[in-house]
């Protein structure tokens, strides 16, 4: 408790200090450490620049790559942007001055890495892109693209649906709770699932708006739905804590989540496998985020100079009911 | 006739009804209200109900505009009011305990004014401008409720807790209930006693009110720390509504629909005067247009045009000048006398 409070007084006054002075030098990611230097010991080096902890899921993504990386003897620099593009880009060029083997990160931003990408290319580091990728059109400036494929996880939701529904005659509506509106994994898991359910005329999708992945806008929007909208079958929400805050809304208004309203959700929080193995979601699709041990085989081979495809899929799994229960004691995040 | 139409509050309640009349149209059901599950259900009573947390937060805000200032930090006082409340009920041993539950929620109204304390200590106490002040909280706020939660979103299971946001009492949305005490208790403060026209006076002229013999920097003080309350209740409601604690998006934005509903309900932002009933009509006005956005279906890719669309007729609509140069023809010219109050209500 008390290095928590000391903790929390330190921030606050780093941040005083950073809104006070408004320099343009604050907060450079933490990857001020100078031990620099390229592999003197055989080790590769490698530099990742992480996005920030704004979830659960990024929290265990980075502890994933801090510990793999450690068990594949590989020398790792870490740097977290706190969400913001500056940091990241800063972080990326003082890995450059260090001359690390390898640079990975996860970009905050698709647009707007060409300059430090070809300062990367310049200096003969290779570049990992993980979890998120970037709009450049010279897809020469990184080695590879290692990441969920959100559309493939909203064709996975909608294939258990329509497998569900196979011998029923009747019509299914759908509504939708997609993510933040423009974001890639809102848009990807959008255009999956509806390519999927659209090739069968059964299925509706009566409703879909904007949860903002978070589970007040995901209660909040459901209620709104449930009072538009009386004959609801199936709930697609394009993550964990949307659902979970549909389910609330779905309980207020007296109906029983995961059987009036069936409920299909992505990316396997803790929170959300709890809520699968109580039967209040029926399918949950994995986003994974324990991506190191992929990342660590990729940089090495990167770094020996071998051929890697330019977009490698994690490995990612489906969860029903009865898989949660089994794995939920398990589960890492 | 002609006294209704100058109302100050006529020109919002026509765009509420325009809202609930557009429902009516396009929504079937809206209107219905029935009893489920030993309460009350309807889309009305959600405008309430989701409405209520920003109704708080823009009565405190309302106060800190009257005396010319702003409150940006709302928001993160929100988070970490939430935040700080879940912590501390997911480390009790029994979620559901009623004294756990009471003392969390203290707690963390006790740190909620300490922060608007502090607010209104580097405004009157310093001399900062308040939208610098406060923006220092907006910025730092987030990091601390996030340090509190760990980053992680904080998951409770206490139905005491979620009475506060999510609950009911005498089938009545307990928020609503929470919302119109907090209101009738502002609306006794400032407008039976005399600490309205004290805000007010210290708005129109902070040194002019010193020097009248009022303490400027008390009643300063006194409404940051106010504003922070409210923003600290709304957490509470906020977190309670889904039962657990999100640092980063909990009342993400929330300081800007405040001081909308604050604009739209008539108060300027140049301060020196107010209107509670105001401020409320105007919070009513943004839930209600963002319930109409999910029951008619606007794809989400427009929702933020329409929003803007919305607010800039609203805005407009409200401006005695905007008025006079659109149906010059049909009425007669504004006589010259009125022009500067008509100016400061422009402002707004």
């Amino acid at each position: 408790m008390l290095k928590r409070i000391s903790a929390l007084i330190l921030a606050g006054a780093t941040a005083l200090t950073m809104a006070g002075c408004g320099s343009s030098d604050s907060g450079s990611g933490g990857s001020g450490d100078s031990s620099g230097g390229g592999a003197k010991d055989g080790k590769i080096v490698m530099g990742f620049a992480q996005v920030g902890a704004e979830s659960g899921w990024r929290t265990a993504n980075t502890k994933d790559i801090q510990e793999t990386a450690k068990e594949a003897g590989i020398d790792l620099k870490f740097s977290d942007a706190q969400q913001k593009q500056e940091n990241q880009i800063k972080a990326i060029r003082s890995y450059i001055q260090q001359k690390v083997d390898v640079i990975a990160f996860s970009p905050v931003v698709e647009s707007g890495w060409d300059t430090v990408l070809k300062e990367a290319q310049n200096a003969k580091i290779p570049v990992i892109l993980t979890d998120r990728a970037v709009d450049s059109q010279d897809t020469s400036l990184y080695k590879t693209f290692l990441g969920s494929d959100f559309i493939e996880e909203g064709k996975k939701a909608g294939q258990w649906l329509v497998d569900q529904y196979k011998d029923s005659k009747d019509d299914v509506n759908i509504v939708q709770l997609e993510g933040t509106t423009g974001s890639a994994p809102a848009n990807d898991r959008k255009s999956g699932f509806e390519e999927v359910v659209k090739a069968d005329p059964k299925f509706h999708i009566i409703a879909s708006q904007s949860g903002d992945f978070t589970r007040a806008k995901g209660k909040e929007v459901m209620e709104a739905f449930l009072k538009s909208n009386p004959d609801i079958d199936v709930l697609w929400a394009h993550n964990d804590d949307m659902g979970l805050g549909a389910i609330e809304a779905i309980e207020g208004a007296g109906k029983v989540p995961g059987k009036d309203i069936k409920i299909i959700t992505a990316d396997a929080t803790h929170d959300g496998m709890q809520a699968l193995a109580d039967g209040k979601i029926n399918f949950i699709v994995e986003c994974n985020p324990l991506m190191g041990k992929q990342l660590m085989e990729l940089a090495k081979k990167v770094v020996n100079g071998e051929q890697v495809p330019q977009r490698v899929v994690t490995e990612e799994t489906t969860f029903t009911q009865e898989q949660a229960k089994e794995v939920l004691p398990s589960r890492k995040y | 006739m002609s006294r209704i139409l100058k109302h100050r509050l006529f020109w919002p309640v026509v765009v509420l009804v325009a809202l609930l009349l557009l429902n009516l149209v396009f929504t079937d059901g809206f209107f219905r209200i029935e009893m489920k599950e030993g309460h009350l259900y309807g889309s009305l009573i959600d405008i309430f109900r989701f409405g209520a947390p920003l109704i708080l937060v823009a009565t405190g805000m309302t106060l800190v505009i009257a005396t010319s200032g702003i409150d940006l930090s709302v928001g993160s006082v929100v988070a970490i009011a939430g935040a700080l409340a879940c912590m501390r009920i997911s480390d009790l041993s029994d979620q559901n305990s009623v004294a756990g539950v009471l003392s969390a929620v203290g707690i963390a109204l006790v740190l909620s004014v300490v922060l608007g304390l502090w607010n209104g200590f580097l405004v009157a106490g310093i001399g900062i401008q308040p939208i610098i002040a406060t923006l220092i909280l907006m910025v730092a706020g987030r990091g601390l409720a996030q340090l509190i939660t760990d980053g992680q979103i904080t998951t409770v299971q206490s139905s005491s807790y979620k009475l506060i946001g999510g609950g009911y009492w005498l089938t009545l949305p307990f928020g609503i209930i929470i919302v119109a005490v907090v209101l009738a208790l502002t609306a006794f403060l400032t407008r039976r006693l005399a600490l309205g026209l004290l805000i007010e006076s210290v708005g129109g002229n902070a040194e002019a009110s010193r020097l009248a013999g009022i303490s400027a920097r008390g009643v300063l003080i006194m409404v940051y720390a106010f504003c922070g309350l409210c923003a600290g209740i709304a957490g509470l409601m906020i977190s309670s509504n889904v039962s657990s604690a999100d640092g980063n998006n909990a009342g993400l934005w929330i300081e800007l629909d405040a001081i909308l509903a604050v604009v739209i309900g008539g108060t300027p932002l140049s301060g020196g005067r107010f209107s509670l009933s105001g401020t409320v009509l105007g919070a009513l006005i943004i839930q209600t247009l963002t319930t109409t956005i999910y029951s008619i279906g606007v794809p989400p890719e427009t929702t933020l045009l329409f929003k803007a669309l919305v607010v800039t007729i609203v805005c407009l609509i409200q401006s005695p000048a905007f008025r006079a140069k659109v149906f010059h023809r049909r009425r007669r010219p504004v006589p010259a006398s009125t022009a500067p109050e008509e100016k400061v209500r422009v402002s707004a």
